[in-house]
């Protein structure tokens, strides 16, 4: 039996399809969702979310979020969901460099710096996994 | 009666008028388009979001999380979202008048919180005390626009500044029609658990606590969200149809201005006529 599978962002609906495995960055480690799951409800950490299709594979950059697994569908609520395969590493590596200036200028306001820090953070993650993405599906168990 | 140098003037002025009416009008229609857009792609999320606490409704106990717990007493607060700018018809004075008779009603121990110049002139004008007031969004609000406010509020609720916040936005019904609407954003009430599973099956992680106070702050926001997008679709709607009519207006002026000119035009040739005919008569 497929597992319904919904990403949602605040702006947008990013997937939703049946898959066989979502494998997921947990707040408290890997989280790998199987159909016929319990019911859960968890924070999201920030990675890599991976789907299972049939052979294929597809991978989204997480940056926080909820997910939750009922018994019809899977939903992640994420802050922002971006599809590896449509990360441009330019703009990433663009965006990491503009965070890290912001950071050495110095703020002032912590909720700035806050900004500044999660600007890094995600900028890092899509570069990571754009890298990642570029170099090929691995196969991992 | 005018010269007709002025007439024609006049008819310059009024079509330049039309001109610039006619384009807003336009303008207001593709954002129109890209609000509504918005507020389609946006409503996922906050369905998910509802749906989720629905699940949860019978976990959800006031003594489970500060932001669902009524307070009795309590000064309250309207969030009120209007735009920065005006020639929208009657949209900000109907979401004004609205939340200023909520606050009449209810006396002196309302605040008011602003999103948009022009709710913040009115409140002024009124004498409403302000705590503090935002500049619009803009026509394409993001959600990482809305989380400053958000944060303001659920943090000076759990102060235990107020003991109710509602927010006063105006609900896109029609292209034609929006109408203001109030709506409590805090505390929060979940909708009452309808399909689904009891919450208490749900195994929370790290646990139900700190799913909670991640989750709930969240939910405002997104409602938040919602009623920006909300409000930024009945402002290019209401700009888009107050432009329309300017536009048919001037063309109304256009067409009796021309009207004037041509009888003024006629009188003018008629006199001189006469006034040559009077003239040769007199030889």
């Amino acid at each position: 039996m497929p597992l319904r599978l919904d990403i949602v962002t605040p702006e947008r609906l990013a997937f939703s399809d049946e898959v066989d495995e979502v494998i997921c960055p947990g707040i408290e480690g890997q989280l790998g969702i199987l159909p016929h799951h319990a019911p859960l409800l968890t924070q999201l950490g920030v990675g890599e979310l991976r789907v299972k299709r049939g052979g294929t594979e597809e991978s989204f950059a997480i940056f926080g979020g909820f997910l939750q697994v009922r018994p019809d569908k899977v939903v992640v609520m994420a802050e922002t969901a971006d599809l590896a395969a449509e990360i441009d590493l330019e703009t990433a590596e663009e965006a990491r460099r503009e965070a890290q200036r912001a950071l050495e200028a110095g703020y002032v306001e912590t909720a700035d710096l806050a900004a500044a820090r999660a600007a890094l953070q995600r900028a890092l993650l899509h570069i990571q996994i754009a890298r990642r993405h570029r170099e090929g599906p691995r196969h991992r168990g | 009666m005018a010269s007709q140098r002025e007439i024609r003037r006049r008819i310059g002025a009024v079509r330049n008028i039309r001109q610039i009416t006619r384009a807003m009008q336009f303008v207001a229609a593709s954002k129109l388009r890209r609000a509504q857009e918005a507020t389609l792609a946006a409503r996922p999320y906050s369905d998910t979001l509802e749906e989720v606490l629905a699940d949860l409704a019978s976990v959800l106990t006031e003594e489970e999380h500060p932001l669902l717990a009524r307070r009795s007493g309590g000064r309250r607060c309207i969030v009120l979202l209007t735009t920065d700018r005006g020639l929208a018809g009657s949209l900000n004075t109907n979401a004004i008048r609205f939340a200023l008779r909520e606050i009449v009603e209810h006396g002196d121990d309302i605040t008011v919180i602003t999103v948009g110049r022009k709710g913040r002139d009115a409140m002024r004008r009124a004498r409403v005390s302000l705590e503090a007031s935002f500049n619009g969004f803009g026509d394409r609000p993001r959600f990482a626009d809305v989380l400053p406010l958000a944060r303001l509020i659920t943090d000076d609720y759990l102060a235990g500044t107020y003991g109710r916040i509602d927010l006063v936005y105006s609900v896109f019904v029609t292209t034609l029609t929006q109408r203001p609407r109030l709506g409590q954003l805090l505390p929060i009430r979940p909708a009452p658990d309808t399909a689904g599973i009891p919450g208490r099956q749900f195994i929370f992680e790290p646990s139900p606590g700190v799913v909670l106070s991640q989750l709930l702050p969240r939910y405002v926001a997104t409602r938040l969200y919602q009623a920006v997008l909300e409000g930024t679709a009945s402002e290019q709607s209401a700009r888009m149809v107050a432009m329309k009519n300017a536009t048919e207006n001037a063309e109304e002026l256009i067409e009796d201005l021309t009207l004037t000119y041509n009888k003024v035009r006629q009188a003018n040739i008629t006199r001189e006529m006469i006034e040559i005919a009077t003239g040769a008569r007199a030889l």
